[in-house]
């Protein structure tokens, strides 16, 4: 259980992946101007994160078996490509309110960086935690992917505040528009360092 | 600049060093600039992975561009760049076991850096072999530049050394004596001085690329070029790709367009 707790305490404040692990930028600069959109787009993004990491870490296991490891790159993308496609036609055929909340980001997450990166990071640290003496498994993969993606919603949110602030400021011609975003987003991720070492000092490691 | 019957192989190589830097003008990639740029090595590292496969992925889409059917691109396209990708990564781990160390997971997400599906689309689907490498060449080395730039100044200003590593990194293939990058610390040390540790941490490289962009703004803006400022669905690679939103971006972009 401390180990859960742990890993979502990592995942949304201490490692934040957009703030702190810089994955999932593009979509943090370019949909954080509204904060409908940036829920909306958080939203899918755990969906397919979660879904991804589910279907991706049995997988390993298999490719691993017949010692495939070095084909993972290329089996994950086509794999997240393929669900988010299949799982985009299911939705709109049965699910439509909630197609109609998440539809339109899902084709742009199937290349997002966060997605692969999420599902990698979690096949890296089986072997990270086992140096460690502890076992990494397929519910601490989902409880990470589920982190990752609660962070990813936390920077999305909390930057598309900033963002409407930034709009009435009188910012100097050649700063205007990306590089006084970048120098927000900056000062964003320099408060999130003041989390830093959280998981060590409430003991949530052994 | 596609359509151009007559191709300027000139032309196609340096667009991409400064007019249409992929990081610093067009905004793709900055996943990848932002995390390898901590240190120059690293950065240039990166840097040199991503021009490999950008090089290999533009030749061969290019080559076989008649023969990929038009609905069915984007995914060949990610195939043929992830198995690049694959090759670059088990290259690195046999040679440079150093820099796969320190790129970690940013080496297999060359896969969706966005400038490498961006050229396939905008360029090597549409242009002849050579041009597509030469274009993927030149965009490949401005990345590199971009990237060599953060990464002299978060290394010079965070650590308070320069090309520290190198030895690392390519000190098997050419003799550097016992040359491993400049150390200024003493010289700090005796001004009492610290390096910002700050410029290595995640925020900076925020700030350094922002800053970065805005001196480039400010150039361009002396050469009457546009601004770079490009996000939104106008500068997203995949806007081509996403039928769905395709309206909808038509739409953002002709509001922006109004706003000015």
């Amino acid at each position: 259980m401390k180990f859960y707790i742990a890993l979502l305490i990592m995942g949304i404040l201490t490692s934040n992946f957009v703030l702190s692990k810089f994955l999932g930028i593009c979509p943090f600069l370019g949909v954080s101007k509204k904060l409908n959109t940036a829920v909306g787009m958080s939203a899918a993004v755990i969906f397919v994160m979660l879904l991804a990491t589910a279907a991706t870490f049995p997988l390993n296991k298999l490719l691993e078996k017949y010692d495939l490891g070095y084909l993972q790159t290329i089996v994950f993308i086509l794999v997240i490509a393929a669900l988010v496609q299949i799982v985009e036609i299911v939705m709109k055929k049965y699910i439509k309110p909630l197609y109609n909340a998440l539809g339109i980001y899902l084709p742009l997450i199937t290349t997002n960086c966060a997605v692969l990166g999420v599902v990698i990071l979690n096949i890296d640290n089986i072997a990270e935690y086992a140096s460690q003496g502890v076992t990494y498994g397929f519910g601490h993969a989902m409880v990470n992917s589920f982190a990752a993606g609660a962070g990813f919603m936390l920077a999305m949110v909390i930057f598309a505040g900033v963002r409407s602030k930034l709009e009435t400021a009188d910012v100097p011609k050649f700063m205007q528009g990306l590089p006084i975003t970048l120098v927000a987003a900056s000062i964003v991720s320099l408060s999130f360092l003041g989390f830093t070492g959280l998981v060590e000092g409430l003991g949530l490691l052994g | 600049m596609a359509e151009k019957k007559k191709i300027s192989y000139g032309h196609e190589f340096t667009k991409g060093l400064l007019k249409e830097n992929p990081v610093l003008r067009l905004v793709l990639g900055t996943c990848p600039t932002l995390a390898t740029s901590t240190s120059v090595v690293n950065g240039v590292g990166m840097g040199i992975a991503a021009t490999i496969v950008l090089v290999c992925s533009n030749i061969c889409i290019s080559a076989l561009r008649k023969v990929i059917p038009s609905k069915a691109r984007i995914p060949a396209y990610i195939v043929i760049i992830a198995s690049f990708v694959t090759m670059v990564q088990m290259l690195v781990k046999a040679f440079v076991p150093a820099l796969d160390q320190s790129l970690g997971v940013f080496l297999p997400l060359i896969v969706v850096n966005c400038i490498i599906l961006g050229r396939a689309e905008a360029f090597a689907g549409k242009n002849p072999v050579l041009a597509s490498a030469v274009d993927g060449l030149g965009m490949g080395i401005g990345f590199t530049a971009a990237l060599f730039c953060m990464g002299t100044v978060r290394e010079i200003l965070g650590a308070g050394t320069f090309l520290s590593g190198i030895q690392t990194m390519i000190g098997s293939f050419v003799d550097l004596g016992s040359f491993n990058g400049f150390d200024f610390t003493p010289i700090l040390e005796k001004l009492h001085l610290a390096p910002m540790t700050l410029f290595i941490l995640p925020a900076g490289g925020f700030f350094v690329f922002g800053v970065l962009m805005a001196c480039v703004n400010k150039i361009a803006e002396g050469k009457g070029l546009k601004k770079a400022d490009q996000l939104g669905c106008a500068g997203c690679p995949y806007a081509a790709a996403c039928g769905k939103t395709e309206a909808a971006c038509a739409n953002e972009t002709e509001k922006e367009a109004a706003a000015q």
